[in-house]
């Protein structure tokens, strides 16, 4: 066992648990002000729920010994056989769980990001059966397939240093379910929806970002030169999206925001995820450039599709993880990571097929699984706030609470 | 007794509220409001999503006064609110009925 890797990684599980609290505040700026502790509850209360079930039979299901490889068993349920001796290929160098607990808040932050998709309508109850399903059936499978021992994606090959698939992709995914389903919010079009906060969204990004140094470094699982360009590749892919990001809209509409700024950042951040532990720097910056543009591009479609993802889950998240996925593909280097493979620029054309089996993977079953979860949950209880519950706002009618009173 | 009402661009408060004292006069209410008359209103971009925004932030003061005080209040509040650009803002004069002190019950010219 050693004491660098394991300080490492616990810093690193501090750190991504952060996202969580962060997401909720740059989620939190971009509703309005009726539905700014409706839309933070929904992250924040993830942490306690979506932590017990990893606990409980979630981190069993992810990393438990393989079955068929699309599934870990329920060996490890309640975390029975999972103690301070470090696993052979769960981190070989820091206690297993130390292992278990940096990939539970991945686990908590994942269902936190669809939650943009259907923002300022759904019913707190719901919403967190809703959230606990998918966790179980989507989130632990996935994770599964793609750094499960033996999980079949790993198998083929796939590249995925730290979330494309079971993270980003997938809530991406998850969110297009959910805004079909959801439909629009009230006044979509029509009515004043802008963002009631922006400082604390930048707020939130910030911390985001801070965050996903923990996110991405610390899935080399060691304090290593291999963290190390993880972490150059992260900041690099997060500035050039922020930069890319505000030269579209310098271009389309003139102005560079703030709001642009922090998104083309995220974008970058979520969508060199995959790639982090792959990449040297210069790739880093092209796929942060890529994301920043693409995704931009992405949020103006989304319009001409006519749903409501009210806060770009499908444009960053989506486009970024099948991005991101993609630039594994294409960008990997066995000299940056002999763990890894060599991509499509390094000499090999077939890691992009790989890579494209997973992304197609992933989308055919969140959409399906995720679709299917929705329906069940609002045919039984019922997704969506009433009319006009969802006129006075989601702080009050699900929480009996106001965000900023006046004295 | 008269209450003099003006809407005022915001930034123009302290010069108004400090024309207004030199002239005697000892209390006003402020209130932040919105509105548009010709001044057109704004864009916002968020995300993409445009939004033409046509109320504009203005400030309302409200000060009630004897009916002597009320032409030269009227001339200090234009000459300290103007700027010359479209938006500067409106002046309304009201009669009030009657004026009460709360803590002490006065009515009248005593009350202001």
């Amino acid at each position: 066992m050693n004491t660098g890797d394991t300080a490492f990684v616990l810093v690193s599980a501090a750190l991504v648990m952060l996202m969580t609290p962060g997401l909720a505040l740059f989620y939190g700026g971009m509703v309005r002000a009726k539905n700014v502790l409706g839309t933070i509850m929904q992250s924040f209360i993830l942490l306690g729920l979506i932590s017990l079930q990893w606990l409980l039979w979630g981190y069993s299901m992810a990393f438990g010994p393989d079955k068929l490889g699309i599934i870990g068993g329920l060996e490890w349920i309640g975390l029975r056989g999972v103690g301070m001796e470090p696993h052979a290929v769960y981190g070989p160098t820091i206690p297993h769980q130390v292992f278990m607990i940096f990939q539970c808040m991945f686990a908590v932050i994942t269902p936190a990001l669809i939650t943009g998709a259907f923002a300022e309508r759904m019913r707190f109850g719901p919403f967190l059966i809703f959230s606990l399903l998918w966790a179980t059936f989507v989130y632990n499978p996935l994770v599964h397939w793609i750094w499960g021992n033996g999980g079949w994606l790993a198998r083929l090959g796939a590249l995925d240093f730290a979330g494309g698939v079971p993270v980003h992709l997938s809530s991406g995914v998850a969110a297009v379910s959910a805004a079909i389903i959801m439909g629009k919010r009230r006044g979509y079009g029509t009515e004043d929806l802008k963002p009631h906060n922006l400082p604390m969204t930048i707020l939130g990004a910030g911390l985001l970002w801070f965050g996903w140094f923990g996110f991405n470094a610390g899935s080399a699982l060691s304090a290593s030169s291999l963290a190390g360009s993880a972490f150059v590749a992260t900041h690099i892919a997060g500035t050039t999206g922020a930069l890319a990001w505000i030269a579209m809209e310098w271009k389309f509409i003139g102005k560079a925001t703030t709001l642009g700024a922090a998104s083309g950042a995220v974008a970058g951040l979520a969508t060199v995820t995959p790639a982090s532990g792959f990449v040297g720097p210069l790739s880093a910056a092209l796929i942060g450039v890529a994301a920043g543009a693409s995704c931009y591009m992405g949020i103006k479609m989304k319009n001409r599709f006519g749903y409501d993802d009210s806060l770009d889950v499908v444009g960053i998240h989506g486009v970024g993880g099948v991005i991101g996925l993609l630039a594994a593909g294409l960008f990997a280097s066995k000299a940056v990571n002999p763990a890894g493979a060599d991509g499509l620029f390094f000499g090999n054309a077939s890691q992009l097929g790989i890579q494209t089996i997973a992304i197609l993977a992933t989308i055919l079953y969140v959409f399906a699984v995720s679709f299917v979860l929705l329906k069940i949950v609002d045919k039984v209880f019922g997704l969506r706030v009433p009319d006009h519950d969802e006129v006075s706002g989601l702080d009050l009618t699900q929480h009996d609470e106001t965000a900023y009173t006046s004295q | 007794m008269k209450k003099v009402e003006a809407i005022i661009k915001p930034f123009k408060l302290d010069s108004v509220k400090q024309g207004l004292t030199a002239l005697g006069i000892t209390g006003l209410t402020v209130t932040e409001v919105k509105g548009f008359g010709r001044q057109r209103g704004h864009r916002e971009v968020y995300r993409g999503a445009e939004y033409q925004v046509d109320f504009v932030a203005k400030t309302k003061i409200e000060v009630v006064m004897e009916d002597g005080l009320v032409p030269e209040a009227v001339k200090v509040i234009q000459e300290k609110a103007i700027t010359g650009q479209i938006g500067d803002g409106k002046i309304f004069v009201i009669p009030v009925e009657n004026a009460i002190r709360i803590r002490t019950g006065e009515t009248g010219k005593d009350a202001i």
